[in-house]
């Protein structure tokens, strides 16, 4: 069984993102190097303005970096063509938005399948995988409801589910509880925090210092486009759980 | 894969608003117009055909022209034909049989209803009438028709028997008497229903009856000719123009007759209705093409609408190509919905249509499904619908997902 710091996820070295607006340049993320491994939970913190959402685009490989090399599973990602670009983030990252981002005419249980689909796995396993993933965030019971008629937290579940549904290296959370109350909240970073638990590589963007600080192991305190500090508890993965998490998603 | 974008494309499309229904109104107005068209389409061209009294028989009909006015063929002209151009027209070598006939208006009354209808001659030998019979394409259904030597006899039209109210409410039948221009008449038959108000109205009595009434002498109305060959209905026709030009002293082009074949009628009424058809088909185009208009805007909107949906998509693996498919195949089955529509809808108005002829001109249509049209049709509004979605899903495919998850 691999320990965990024997594998690099994701590796970003000097990427620079830099924005034209009007007649000023933005440097949006100047020159950051860093890395995570796989397991780890990682936030990447900031005021507004830091950067966060860039670094959160650049490494879930929606955008290409101006200069620089973003590393995704060994792979280097940032020159690759957009429908290369989107297979990767299909297979190899999970998205969590903060608006949940479910599609309304879909079923919670189809919302899961949606990431299968453009895969190409077949219907039948994409069905009996979605069941499991929905069985995994606890909302069996509400398969074929629609998003509007869960509550924000039950969405923000459906949202782990179909995070999960191609079984990706990294999930990426932009602000996972930021339009859900303490409570549900909390709820939803244990899910995260079980996943983790049980072997998954967690990069989570937030603004909120006390999130961070609670659940991350490794925080990436940016600044003005730069890593201002980098804080680190200990470690807590043993590396236990991975199969068992891979079993509960449906895998053999 | 590209059953999954349909039942995608389905799911989106059930829940969308009224007003990406409304778009549609032009593919629909389209459909229905082609669609009702075709399928009235046969039975329109019948019923013109019958009103116009072509039958599928190989005779020539022959008619002075030079019209006057409105009234019974042959009835206004102010040069005649003659029993002797009958029987000149007769002695071709082409020519098998010919026979005239006079028709005149008369004034018809019964149960004190006073009518004004078409009174037909019968000629008294029998092969030239069996020859008028065989061109009027009747036979009775109660009684006999008129045979030689049936004076103070006469067979009249479907509607005096079938529609009643035209006569008081009391329907004509065998053995009742009618009276034609004051002499009164036995009726000994009743003909079949033709569908044509002229045939159906008719009175018809033997030359000599007729001759008493009207006096004609020897003035001919129609000529009805029976070539030797009925594939040479042309040269026959012909045949008969020369003789005719010579025997009234006319030029080649300024003929003051009219020679006519079943084909020539047949054709003139299929050219009135090509005409309408091209009108309808002008129509029908116009539409779709406002409908396709009306489906790039609800396409296009649609795509601002959810340019987040796109951005999810794309962020959880959807390749450009599969965002272009989804939206493709959304605005095809849109076009598809339309046709649908228009199809039914169109298929009721013809239903309806040949309801109204039936009932306004007697006529026994039946509405003429061709499901081939049908299916051609939708194909067709399911590719109208994803032309016009080209552009907007080459829109949608070409998003920036970042840009476009901030919706």
């Amino acid at each position: 069984m691999e320990k965990r710091g024997d594998k690099l996820i994701i590796e970003l070295k000097n990427v620079r993102k830099y924005y034209h607006m009007g007649r000023n340049l933005v440097k949006a993320v100047d020159n950051v190097s860093l890395k995570i491994k796989e397991g780890e939970f990682v936030a990447i913190m900031g005021p507004s303005g830091s950067g966060k959402s860039t670094m959160m685009n650049l490494i879930g490989s929606l955008d290409v970096p101006t200069s620089g090399k973003i590393f995704l599973d060994g792979q280097d990602i940032s020159t690759l063509s957009e429908s290369d670009l989107a297979q990767i983030r299909g297979k190899k990252i999970g998205f969590i938005f903060q608006s949940f981002n479910l599609i309304k005419n879909l079923t919670a249980k189809e919302n899961v399948m949606i990431p299968m689909m453009f895969q190409d796995h077949p219907a039948e396993e994409r069905e009996f995988r979605a069941s499991k993933l929905m069985e995994l965030v606890e909302l069996k019971d509400r398969m074929s409801h629609s998003p509007g008629e869960l509550s924000g937290g039950q969405q923000q579940r459906v949202a782990i589910a179909r995070s999960l549904a191609n079984s990706p290296e990294v999930i990426l959370a932009d602000e996972p509880t930021g339009n859900l109350d303490t409570k549900t909240g909390s709820t939803v970073m244990d899910f995260l925090e079980e996943l983790n638990n049980n072997g998954k590589t967690i990069v989570m963007v937030t603004h909120d210092p006390d999130l961070a600080k609670a659940h991350a192991e490794v925080v990436f305190w940016l600044k003005d486009g730069k890593i201002e500090k980098v804080t680190r508890k200990k470690n807590r993965w043993s590396g236990v759980g991975k199969e068992k998490l891979k079993r509960q998603m449906g895998y053999k | 894969m590209i059953t999954d974008f349909f039942s995608l494309a389905l799911k989106n499309l059930r829940h969308r608003g009224i007003r990406s229904w409304l778009t549609l109104l032009g593919v629909f107005i389209g459909v229905t117009a082609v669609v009702s068209l075709i399928s009235l389409g046969n039975g329109l061209q019948l019923a013109v055909a019958s009103q116009l009294g072509v039958t599928s028989n190989e005779l020539i009909t022959v008619q002075a022209g030079g019209l006057s006015g409105y009234g019974p063929p042959g009835s206004n002209v102010v040069d005649s034909l003659t029993q002797e151009d009958v029987d000149a027209i007769e002695r071709l070598s082409s020519v098998e049989n010919a026979a005239r006939r006079n028709i005149d208006s008369g004034r018809v009354e019964f149960n004190d209803n006073v009518k004004f209808r078409y009174i037909g001659s019968l000629p008294n030998n029998k092969e030239d009438r069996d020859l008028i019979y065989s061109s009027l394409d009747v036979e009775a259904i109660f009684g006999r028709l008129i045979k030689e030597g049936d004076s103070g006899k006469i067979v009249v039209g479907y509607n005096f028997y079938g529609k009643p109210e035209d006569w008081g409410g009391k329907s004509v039948i065998q053995g009742r008497t009618v009276s034609v221009n004051d002499e009164n008449f036995e009726v000994i038959g009743i003909t079949d229903k033709v569908g044509s108000m002229v045939m159906d109205n008719v009175v018809i009595m033997n030359e000599n009856d007729m001759e008493d009434l009207f006096g004609f002498g020897d003035e001919a109305d129609i000529i009805i000719v029976q070539p030797k060959d009925g594939d040479k209905l042309q040269k026959t026709k012909e045949d008969i123009e020369k003789l005719l030009r010579v025997r009234r002293d006319v030029d080649e082009g300024e003929e003051n007759f009219e020679v006519s074949t079943p084909e020539a009628t047949l054709s003139t009424v299929n050219s009135i209705i090509t005409g309408v058809q091209i009108f309808i088909a002008i129509v029908a185009f116009i539409s779709v093409f406002i409908g396709a208009l009306g489906i790039v805007n609800t396409m296009t909107t649609s795509v601002l609408e959810r340019k987040k949906e796109i951005g999810l998509m794309k962020s959880v693996g959807a390749k450009n190509s599969h965002i272009f498919i989804q939206f493709l195949v959304e605005s095809g089955l849109l076009g598809l919905v339309g046709g649908i529509v228009g199809a039914l809808f169109g298929t009721l108005i013809g239903f309806v249509g040949v309801l109204a002829i039936n009932n306004f001109m007697g006529t026994e249509l039946t509405l003429d499904i061709n499901f081939l049209l049908i299916f051609l049709t939708l194909i067709g509004s399911l590719v109208v619908g994803a032309v016009s979605g080209i552009v907007p899903a080459m829109s949608a495919a070409r998003q920036n997902p970042v840009e476009a998850l901030r919706g």
